[in-house]
């Protein structure tokens, strides 16, 4: 399979995987708390602000449709009358504006108190760290060996409210997923609190709304909320190191990946592999994506991202490896048994 | 013809001793710009200048609009491979800083530079050397972003270059000093303009042209002035902190030494809203131009009008936090700004409103295309004025900052609220520059391409912002569906650009062969239609005197003018404050070849203090040089009295 037509048959799986779970990335398509009183707030300002303009154009169309009398020679008389009664509108006008715009603010204020008020409950903790361009996602836990890293994917419990921590690595990013929550920035120095509740199990994709840099455009991430039980058992499965390689083929794949560059960057629980720098791989093959929402997930697209990382996603801090073609389908096949 | 001898005790030739036509022949000679190239890199005619600057302009707004262009066809559909990361990135950061400061701010100073000394009577701008200066250290400034540019050093890191993304660690090379200097450049020129706009309108006007009467556009130019004073210096602030991060390693904005990346943030949005004013506000002293001409009556509401201005102004510093909401700042202060940025709405509400009054009661409205393009204004603006609300409020502002809805509102409230008028303004203030009409059928095509275009390329964009498309994004994938539209965006965007072409072809035809236009074309009431068309270097033969706001309505025939100036030396009359009692008969500078020198070696200090402070201590040098050489006493005889 070509690299572009992987990449095609990437996205139209994804496509199908997205629009199967209803997770497009819209903020008029809410399926969380928030998300829905935010989309509430939208159409209703909207509305208004359609009603608004449709009044103001009414008078535009008034004056260009108006008939009236040819004035005298000197623009300078004017009907005082006219003016008395023009002034009166003019001044209504102005006090139905001053109305409108408090009730807004008013609401705008109780809104944002609503928000505020959402998850309290919170039962889960995840530290949400921005990177050039990937997100590594840290579930806190009391108990230091429950403690779970891993990257670009954050699974949570549906109908549940989790708090996440966002920090950032290097430059400011901002989280955003428009089904769930609106968006709040990644400032380095500064952690900020974000409540997510997902209503029902779905995939919902986000991205980085703030620009950071090069491949700003392909910083995606993908909320997956799943039933509590189902969540649970994810969470026990990605605790445990990597599995060990099951054929020849993979067993050079981990031997090249332990001896070449990629350790440098790259973390395998259970090897000798811990680098931070570049996302966990422990369990990389359970997630839909790779580079943080820029191919999907399969063979041929991660031999096509590992042999050519910055033609995929140029100016990514993946490096171009010296593989030979033996060597790039090893790792692939090992980092494909990653499940 | 009323006259009132202003001067106790007269020296050299005054302008009573002579008949009209001595009078204008000795002016000429008086106020002309030499020839040659010393003669034209030393003129200070404001007209002159406000000209270069006007071109100068035109030609950035080329170029910003071509970086749009290159961008919009990157983005007619999903994962299109034309323009790769690093160039759209620095495609959209040109862009931006184009189209804000060599474009829109410029333009608008230009225009004020032009108009201001002709609108209140004057025969040159105050402090004309400093008006010279500005420009060549403004198109230094251009030129020099441009040129870096097409040495692939164009920054890339937004016009807003926040940190640390812009510093040192994380933009390396010199692209993000670019940025920095430019903004640099920019901010001396336009305080410069600044500070000749407030001296002209506040101590020029014409004899009796008290605060009451001082014409509308000139109240937004001198509100916009003091704008610029006062939110400039916070984003030199900013630029030149970012400058010694890079170039001399303090660490202002490095969270991990104990700086701050947020407070970058505050800098540069304290500067970076008023600035939609400081664009925005003379558009609409634009629009209170065009309508009561037009409309064939005076301006309703004045007082109201002039309030407005200045309630704009005030608060347009208070509400730089709305750009920031989603940084994650306490809620309570954010609700403060939400609050101050609804109320901001109320003045630009009244100011519509006394427009559509004006229009309203006014006498049979001639449609012509200045006309034209403030109803354009209308239908965009006020729904721009609308999705500004709707962003002021912090809840919903999270879903659609940094999308695609906030980059459809403020190219309505930008090109609907300012570029618009600003057209308006070029078919309606032509004639006055050129002694020509522009082409009206012409003008009508472009009106209706533009209109199209405009609505076509940005009324969608609401909806892909609301659809979670984010700005800044050089590509976006297939499966989430927003190909279809983002076409339809490109072929609107096309067609809005198609529209300036047509601009650029009714301006060049037309100052050719354009119909002549005579003194007041459009039979209009403030004073830069008393003179010829293209005025003369000294502007006014005889100072008028001005008894009412549409001076030109009220004396059909002749216009009382006062006398005393002398004619063998460049004097301006300088006026009281609040009523404009001619006070003080005052030199205006003669041309001088040392502001473009100076220019010159403050543009080549920061060109260098890019790459080694050390440059900004030899860059002293000829600073001084050039300095002391404008300074230098002459002995002229304007420097014996």
């Amino acid at each position: 399979m070509t690299k572009a037509a992987g990449r095609i048959a990437g996205a139209v799986l994804l496509a199908f995987i997205l629009s199967g779970c209803s997770g497009v990335q819209s903020a008029l398509d809410p399926k969380g708390p928030a998300a829905g009183e935010l989309a509430r707030l939208i159409w209703f300002f909207t509305v208004l602000c359609t009603i608004i303009w449709v009044l103001v154009m009414g008078v535009v169309a008034g004056i260009l449709l108006r008939r009236r009398q040819r004035r005298l020679h000197d623009p300078l008389r004017v009907d005082q009358d006219e003016e008395r009664t023009i002034s009166r509108v003019v001044i209504s006008a102005v006090g139905a504006t001053a109305l409108v715009l408090v009730g807004l603010t008013l609401l705008s204020f109780f809104a944002n108190r609503t928000l505020a008020g959402i998850g309290e409950d919170a039962v889960l903790t995840i530290r949400l760290t921005g990177h050039q361009w990937w997100w590594e996602v840290r579930y806190e836990n009391a108990e230091p060996n429950r403690i779970l890293t891993t990257a670009n994917e954050i699974h949570i419990p549906a109908g549940e409210a989790v708090r996440l921590l966002l920090e950032s690595d290097d430059v400011i990013h901002s989280f955003w997923v428009p089904s769930l929550h609106g968006k709040l920035d990644l400032v380095p120095g500064m952690v900020n609190t974000l409540t997510l509740r997902a209503d029902r199990p779905g995939i919902y994709r986000g991205q980085c709304a703030e620009f950071c840099g090069a491949q700003h455009a392909h910083m995606a991430t993908l909320v997956v909320a799943q039933p509590r039980a189902e969540f649970d058992a994810w969470y026990d499965e990605q605790l445990k190191s990597a599995v060990e390689p099951s054929s020849e083929e993979q067993r050079t794949g981990r031997d090249t990946f332990l001896n070449g560059p990629c350790v440098m960057c790259h973390r395998i629980q259970g090897t000798p592999a811990g680098a931070i720098t570049g996302p966990d791989l422990t369990h990389v093959a359970s997630r839909q994506t790779i580079a943080a929402g820029t191919l999907r997930f399969s063979r041929g697209n991660l031999a096509a991202w590992i042999a050519d990382p910055q033609g995929i996603k140029p100016g990514s801090k993946m490096p171009v490896m010296d593989l030979d073609g033996d060597q790039l389908n090893a790792i692939v096949a090992y980092l494909e048994s990653l499940k | 013809m009323s006259s009132a001898d202003l001067a106790p005790k007269p020296e050299g030739i005054l302008d009573t001793e002579l008949d009209a036509e001595s009078l204008r022949r000795r002016l000429a000679e008086t106020w002309k710009t030499r020839s040659g190239l010393v003669g034209f890199l030393s003129s200070v005619d404001h007209k002159v200048i406000a000209r270069r600057y006007l071109i100068t302009a035109l030609i950035f707004l080329c170029l910003g609009g071509l970086s749009a262009v290159a961008m919009r066809v990157q983005l007619s559909g999903p994962e299109r491979g034309l323009i790769g990361p690093d160039l759209y990135n620095q495609l959209f950061t040109m862009h931006g800083v184009t189209m804000m400061f060599l474009f829109a701010v410029p333009i608008m100073q230009a225009v004020g530079l032009y108009l201001v000394p002709l609108m209140v009577g004057t025969r040159n701008i105050a402090f004309p050397r400093l008006s010279a200066f500005s420009y060549w250290v403004y198109l230094s400034g251009g030129v020099f972003v441009w040129v870096s540019f097409f040495l692939n050093m164009g920054p890339d890191i937004g016009w807003f270059a926040y940190v640390p993304l812009s510093g040192p660690e994380f933009a390396p090379g010199k692209r993000a000093d670019v940025w920095a200097q430019m903004i640099t450049y920019t901010e001396v020129s336009s305080l410069a303009v600044a500070v000749a706009t407030i001296v002209t309108v506040l101590k020029q006007r014409a004899p009796g042209m008290s605060l009451d009467r001082i014409p509308l556009f000139v109240w937004a130019i001198l509100v916009t002035s003091f704008v610029i004073v006062f939110a400039m210096p916070s984003v030199m602030i900013a630029s030149s902190f970012l400058i010694l991060d890079r170039l001399v390693g303090t660490h202002i904005f490095n969270p991990a030494e104990g700086g701050d990346a947020l407070i970058f943030q505050h800098l540069f949005w304290f500067f970076g809203h008023p600035e939609v004013y400081i664009i925005f506000l003379p558009a609409t002293g634009m629009v209170s131009a065009i309508v009561p001409t037009f409309a064939r009556r005076p301006i309703f509401g004045y007082l109201a009008l002039v309030l407005s201005l200045i309630a704009v102004g005030i608060l347009s510093f208070g509400l730089w936090v709305h750009h920031m909401f989603a940084t994650g700042l306490p809620k309570l202060g954010a609700s403060f700004f939400t609050a101050s940025s609804m109320l901001i709405a109320i003045p630009n509400g009244i100011q519509i409103f006394c427009w559509l009054a004006t229009l309203w009661s006014g006498g049979p409205l001639r449609l012509k295309t200045p006309l034209l393009f403030v109803f354009g204004f209308f239908f965009i603006f006020v729904a721009g004025g609308l999705t500004g609300v709707m962003l002021a409020s912090v809840p919903l502002d999270l879903q659609v900052h940094d999308t695609y809805f906030v980059v459809a509102h403020f190219h309505y409230v930008l090109i609907g609220g300012a570029v618009f008028p600003l057209l308006g303004a070029t078919y309606y203030w032509f004639p006055k520059l050129t002694g020509r009409m522009m082409s009206e059928r012409l003008g009508r095509w472009h009106f209706w391409l533009a209109f199209i275009g405009f609505n076509a390329a940005f009324f969608p964009m609401h909806i892909v912002g609301l659809w979670g498309m984010p700005r800044r994004v050089y590509t976006y994938p297939v499966e989430l569906g927003w190909g279809g539209i983002n076409l339809f965006i490109t072929a609107g965007a096309l067609l809005f650009f198609l529209s300036f072409v047509l601009f650029v072809i009714n301006l060049a035809r037309s100052a050719r062969s354009g119909e002549a236009a005579g003194e007041n074309p459009w039979d209009a009431g403030t004073l830069e239609w008393a003179v010829s068309s293209p005025p003369p270097n000294y502007n006014f033969a005889r100072i008028p005197v001005v008894a009412h706001s549409e001076p030109l309505w009220a004396e059909r025939g002749s216009m009382p003018v006062a006398a005393g100036l002398r004619v063998d030396a460049r004097e301006v009359l300088i006026s009281t404050v609040a009523e404009a009692k001619p006070d003080l008969r005052e030199k205006s500078a003669r041309p001088s070849i040392w502001p473009f020198f100076s220019a010159l070696s403050v543009g080549g200090t920061f060109l260098g203090s890019i790459f080694t402070p050390w440059a900004v201590v030899w860059g002293a040098l000829p600073i001084a040089v050039s300095l002391i050489g404008w300074f230098w006493p002459k002995g002229a005889p304007e420097d014996e009295e």
